[in-house]
């Protein structure tokens, strides 16, 4: 059964189509990187997913009890003033309804999230004392909260080095093997992307790929990154 | 002690003191959401169009109140649509609707030759709060503490991270516009007694403070309303002993207590 289904989708804002007549399937445990230049497209397709613009044509279907959501850091986080254990847990709201404050449940599942990102330590701690490495596994641990089985994540290594960023991808990595979670990624970084992903998506100007990692790499933009050069 | 109990004889200090400790505590509360989300200037842009708005009802001979509230209101929700859509275009936005609706204000003012001294509306006074001040105060105060206790995780998320709020399902525009409201009520009510020209003082500064020391946001919320009494109930008194103007001695008080927490908070990190 499929988790998420997008039939002829076309997306836009005020009017101007973006990206049109996108068509494609996830399995759960599926890894999709959605990969393309700037303004291709990539994050209006991300924001039609979660929800927040509502396509003009066809439809999009999620079989999730939640989707997590790991937008890209904004500047007036860098000195907001709150603890890890504060930012975790605002991603439970996702299943409140009617209830204004955090279960004891929320609380179980926030140290679970913090646990499994190595957080719990720092639990007490004030995000802006950390790493930016350490932030972005601090909003991870956040869209775990929310997350049923689908993590949709935005540029996730944007600003963090090599070395940060290769641990993040393993973490991603470790939660969609091991814990059978599926992760759509937007990325500039079509390398990690063909090292991790199951399935590509590439969103050109006039034409658009969706399909798994091996029959991208038969395409001739998946050749053109094989040749070793690639402005991807 | 006779001195500092004669204070409450006067029955005008005792309605400026609670509807003043009142006010304040629904700055401090708004002001964390504003500092935090970058909107700071949105409070000092709403007092000066209260400012022009107070001028027209006192010009038309109506109830300030009545003109104000909504004049600000509306404003407040145009202005927080604007800051929305772009940064710089909101910025420079408020500084043309505040210094506009100012320099109308003076006009009428002058023009209509109204009685109301010009001094009061730019600088406060304790004397103008009058018995509505005080029950729209204490309904004022009590929807803010309401909504910011039952609504506290969401206002989180919403201050947070605007996106990852919606896309938790959260309204966020519904939560913006209230906040929009309450703030433009809070400055309306407050301007009378601190003045257009400082009652986004009383905005900014305790969650600026609170913020030098405290590091949750929690913590910030708590200290910046307790911040906000002190300074106010200190402001108040020493204004009453040594005759300084009320406003501006509450906002004399909050630099300094600004000024002691920053050198706390500097200790505290090294």
């Amino acid at each position: 059964m499929s988790l998420l289904k997008c039939e002829n989708v076309t997306l836009g804002y005020e009017g101007k189509e973006i990206v049109s007549n996108i068509s494609f399937e996830l399995n759960k445990g599926d890894y999709l990187c959605i990969v393309g230049e700037n303004g291709s497209g990539k994050s209006t397709l991300m924001k039609g997913i979660l929800g927040l613009i509502k396509p003009y044509n066809g439809k999009i279907e999620i079989q999730s009890g939640g989707v997590g959501y790991l937008p890209q850091q904004t500047i007036l986080q860098k000195d907001f003033p709150v603890s890890v254990n504060e930012v975790i847990l605002s991603g439970c709201l996702v299943k409140h309804r009617f209830n204004p404050f955090y279960t004891a449940g929320d609380r179980k599942a926030a140290d679970e999230a913090a646990k499994k990102l190595e957080l719990y330590d720092l639990k007490k701690k004030c995000y802006q004392e950390l790493s930016g490495g350490q932030q972005q596994r601090v909003l991870l641990a956040r869209a775990l909260c929310a997350a049923g089985e689908l993590l949709i994540l935005d540029e996730p290594a944007a600003g963090l080095d090599p070395i940060i960023t290769n641990e993040l991808y393993d973490i991603i990595d470790n939660l969609n093997k091991n814990d059978d979670i599926t992760v759509i990624m937007v990325s500039h970084d079509i390398k990690a992307a063909i090292k991790y992903a199951s399935h590509i998506m590439h969103i050109g100007v006039s034409s658009c790929f969706f399909g798994t990692k091996e029959q991208y790499l038969t395409t001739e933009s998946g050749k053109s990154f094989l040749g070793g050069d690639t402005n991807g | 002690m006779d001195n500092l109990l004669s204070v409450f004889s006067y029955s005008f200090m005792v309605n400026a003191l609670i509807a003043g400790a009142l006010i304040s505590v629904c700055a401090a509360l708004l002001g964390v959401i504003l500092v935090l989300k970058r909107y700071s200037m949105i409070g000092d842009g709403l007092s000066h169009v209260g400012f022009g708005a107070m001028s027209i009802a006192a010009a038309l001979g109506l109830s300030p109140l009545s003109i104000a509230i909504p004049v600000v209101t509306i404003s407040a929700l145009l202005l927080m649509r604007i800051s929305i859509n772009s940064k710089i275009k909101g910025d420079a936005a408020i500084g043309l609707i505040s210094t506009g609706a100012l320099a109308f204000g003076i006009i009428i003012v002058s023009v209509a030759g109204v009685n109301t001294d010009l001094n009061s509306y730019l600088f406060g006074s304790i004397l103008s709060l009058s018995d509505t001040d005080m029950a729209l105060s204490v309904v004022l105060c009590a929807v803010v503490v309401l909504m910011y206790i039952v609504l506290y995780n969401k206002i989180f998320a919403i201050t947070f991270d605007e996106s990852f709020a919606s896309a938790s399902g959260i309204k966020t525009g519904i939560y913006n516009s209230v906040i929009a409201v309450l703030s433009a009520v809070t400055i309306v009510l407050g301007m009378r007694m601190m003045g257009a020209l400082l009652i986004s003082a009383l905005i900014i500064f305790p969650a600026l403070t609170a913020m030098r020391v405290f590091k949750t946001f929690k913590t910030v919320s708590v200290f910046s309303v307790i911040i906000a009494l002190v300074c106010f109930f200190a402001g108040m008194m020493i204004s009453f002993w040594l005759s300084t103007p009320a406003g501006a001695t509450v906002v004399a008080v909050n630099i300094i207590v600004f000024i002691v927490f920053s050198i706390i908070g500097f200790i505290k990190t090294r």
